[in-house]
């Protein structure tokens, strides 16, 4: 079938605050660039958070992107790599400042400077004590980046195409790509958007687990679209974990409840925490806390008819402690999980929130694949940012505030490799079999007989990776876990939906998303059970410490075949000595 | 085309909470609103997201109250 084509400089997938960063340079520099996004902009998941963005601005105590660096490079569990981490710590009080320069509304001093205030494990000299370095919009950051952005970009002429999904690479057969073939959701319509630059900013996939801090929308299609094309994914067994948020739905609770004398409780009503941690027991750090409610349940103490979940008991503190101290955490439990905490415990259960793999690429945001010789290789016409991408400036293990960060730095940084990279040529001619995959998967769609239904194979999905690649990781568990989600993917393969209809069809947007979870959910788990070590966010209980002589190195998983590949930390910071490896304490 | 299809869409939201609390609106209740209060479910998906799960969670009110019957169902989930 001939697709209808349209021709842009470059084609930004994701309307997030990564795309915006990155389209607003490209249009900025008078390209033709054009945005696709499954909602519209400012409702992309950028717009929960709430922290902050780091950078060493130093305006409430001293700072310098040393300090950043050196705090960004620990909590990565020394798995990120040191020329990224530099580019970006260096790169972030410029950032931030531009984003002012945009209008963003920040938090002020007295004095009228941008207002900072402490994070978790961001410090002053060389992890010696907590520093003010988040910048933040109130409690609004996401979403004042977003319309900041958004306005700033429909000034400078970028094109949003709203409601679109993009579906699949364009790759020529020198493996150049030559941009995306999409489906506009309220039509059906499947058109080619043709590019010299593809740059992905599809955000994250925390949909692949049962509990989950992420929108419905972050279901890792960027990433699915890369490892259908053949490309690999890299580190994707490294998610970071929230031990509270509320079974079931994967709303957060703060941990502010435990701080007010709050505690969690087996199905047999003991409180567990004063076996893992006598001392602290449910104020012990979050790694301790998710790893003890981890063994519970996989130890069969778990509550609820499925012994899944742990019980956060807040009753004792009495009504009026609850409302004062703890505010809208009443409301958020019976929204949510239909408890009333003044009376009963709230079910809670470690919770995805942010994936640190992605697709790979090196601080300019071009993606990379290993050239054979022990480097990289840029792939031509693609480029990833934001939460999709692994650059690696994170690591085993994100720093809060790192984020909003990463997506601005590297945003800018992708948008303007793409503009140096811009050839003034014609579009290449697109290969006759270019668009076939993506039309492959729609016709299979229209046309598979008794298929599996979407929403069946997606919650077996999350169920799987739940239970056997959750926040603490046992060996018996993730061996079995390989099996299940190979069985998981080969169901997802014959999915079928009932309503054809072209319009609005929401239920075909989601078996696509499916293709894509389904991707993410094995990379993750392969790639799992292959690392037999603990670092970062990868917990093992048979391999309990971190292993450098044989571990630093990142993961590459490809489709074809489950395939696994390492390549080499890049320990090396670009003008810096670099920071060796030390235990990670805090 | 059909209305709950395009609405369906529109409950996909930023925040995680929405996701849930509008979905779950559209399954339960969608099929009993009537022209008007339809109209103003559609209004009220218009509201930025953090200002939509401020109302839905009462911690604000909305000035103009014609929208408050169908907010009120939202509230009750
Ligand atoms: C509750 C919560 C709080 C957080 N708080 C903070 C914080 O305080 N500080 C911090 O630094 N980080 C925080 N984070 C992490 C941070 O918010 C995210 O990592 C970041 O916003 C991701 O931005 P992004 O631009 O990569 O993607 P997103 O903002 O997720 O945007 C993805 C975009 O891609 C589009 N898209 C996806 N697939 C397709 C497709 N197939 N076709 C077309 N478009 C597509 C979507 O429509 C969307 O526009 C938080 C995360 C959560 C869940």
């Amino acid at each position: 079938m001939a697709l209808a084509r349209r021709e842009f400089d470059a084609v930004v997938v994701g309307a997030g605050g990564s795309g915006m960063r990155a389209a607003l340079e490209l249009a900025e520099a008078n390209l033709r660039v054009a945005v696709l996004s499954k909602v519209f902009p400012t409702r992309s998941h950028t717009v929960a958070a709430q922290g902050g963005v780091a950078a060493s601005l130093g305006n409430v105590a001293e700072d310098n992107w040393h300090w950043h660096m050196y705090d960004t490079v620990k909590g990565s569990d020394y798995l990120g790599d040191q020329d990224a981490i530099e580019f970006m710590c260096r790169t972030a009080p410029e950032v931030v400042y531009e984003l002012e320069h945009f209008g963003m509304p920040f938090d002020r001093t007295p004095d009228g400077r941008i207002y900072q205030r402490p994070f978790g494990g961001h410090m002053q000299n060389y992890g010696r004590n907590p520093v003010e370095r988040a910048c933040a919009a109130a409690d609004r950051t996401g979403h004042a980046m977003l319309h900041t952005l958004y306005q700033r970009n429909v000034r400078a002429g970028t094109q949003f195409f709203v409601e679109w999904i993009a579906l699949d690479l364009l790759r020529d057969a020198e493996g150049e790509v030559l941009g995306v073939v999409a489906m506009e959701i309220e039509t059906g319509e499947v058109l080619i958007f043709q590019a010299h630059a593809t740059l992905l900013a599809t955000g994250g996939a925390g949909r692949i687990f049962a509990s989950s801090t992420n929108a419905f929308i972050n279901t890792g299609d960027g990433l699915g679209m890369v490892a259908r094309a053949g490309l690999p994914l890299q580190d994707m067994e490294f998610f970071q974990f929230h031990p509270t948020g509320v079974y079931g739905a994967g709303v957060l609770i703060t941990e502010g409840v435990r701080g007010e004398g709050g505690f969690l409780l087996n199905k047999n009503g003991e409180r567990f925490m004063e076996r893992y941690a006598p001392t602290a027991k449910d104020l012990a750090s979050r790694d301790v806390v998710s790893r003890a409610m981890a063994t519970e349940i996989k130890e069969g103490r778990g509550a609820g008819k499925d012994a899944d979940h742990i019980l956060l008991k807040l009753d004792h503190l009495g009504a009026e402690v609850i409302h004062k101290r703890l505010p809208g955490i009443r409301d958020i439990a019976i929204k949510f999980s239909n408890v009333d905490p003044v009376k009963d415990p709230i079910p809670v259960v470690p919770t995805a929130h942010y994936m640190m793999g992605g697709i790979p690429t090196n601080y300019h945001g071009q993606v990379v694949v290993p050239d054979g010789r022990g480097g990289d290789q840029v792939v031509r016409g693609l480029y990833a940012a934001g939460e999709c991408a692994c650059v690696s400036v994170h690591g085993a293990n994100r720093l809060g505030c790192n984020s909003l960060l990463d997506l601005l730095v590297f945003g800018r940084a992708a948008g303007r490799r793409v503009i140096s990279d811009l050839r003034e040529e014609p579009h290449k001619p697109l290969p006759s079999d270019a668009a076939d995959r993506p039309l492959a998967r729609l016709a299979r769609l229209e046309t598979q007989k008794a298929g599996e239904s979407v929403a069946e194979v997606s919650a077996e999905m999350r169920r799987v990776m739940q239970t056997h690649c959750g926040v603490f990781r046992f060996p018996d568990s993730l061996a079995e876990g390989v099996k299940k989600i190979l069985t998981v993917a080969e169901r997802a393969q014959r999915t079928g939906i009932q309503d054809k209809s072209k319009v609005f069809n929401t239920a075909r947007v989601e078996a696509l998303e499916v293709d894509n979870l389904i991707e993410v959910a094995l990379a993750t788990m392969i790639s799992a059970e292959a690392r037999k070590e603990s670092r970062g966010a990868h917990d093992r209980s048979d391999y309990p410490k971190r292993d450098d002589a044989n571990w630093m190195k990142h993961t590459l998983w490809y489709k074809e075949g489950n395939r696994l590949a390492y390549k080499p930390v890049k320990a090396k910071p670009l003008t810096v000595e670099p920071f060796e490896p030390k235990t990670r304490v805090y | 085309m059909s209305e709950v299809d395009r609405i369906r869409w529109q409950c996909r939201r930023g925040l995680l909470e929405l996701d849930l609390v509008l979905s779950a609106f559209v399954e339960r209740h969608f099929d009993r609103l009537d022209a008007r209060q339809v109209e103003l479910f559609k209004e009220l998906l218009e509201q930025p997201d953090n200002d939509l799960l401020d109302l839905v969670m009462g911690r604000t009110e909305l000035a103009d109250p014609r929208c408050k019957p169908v907010l009120e169902l939202l509230r009750a989930g």
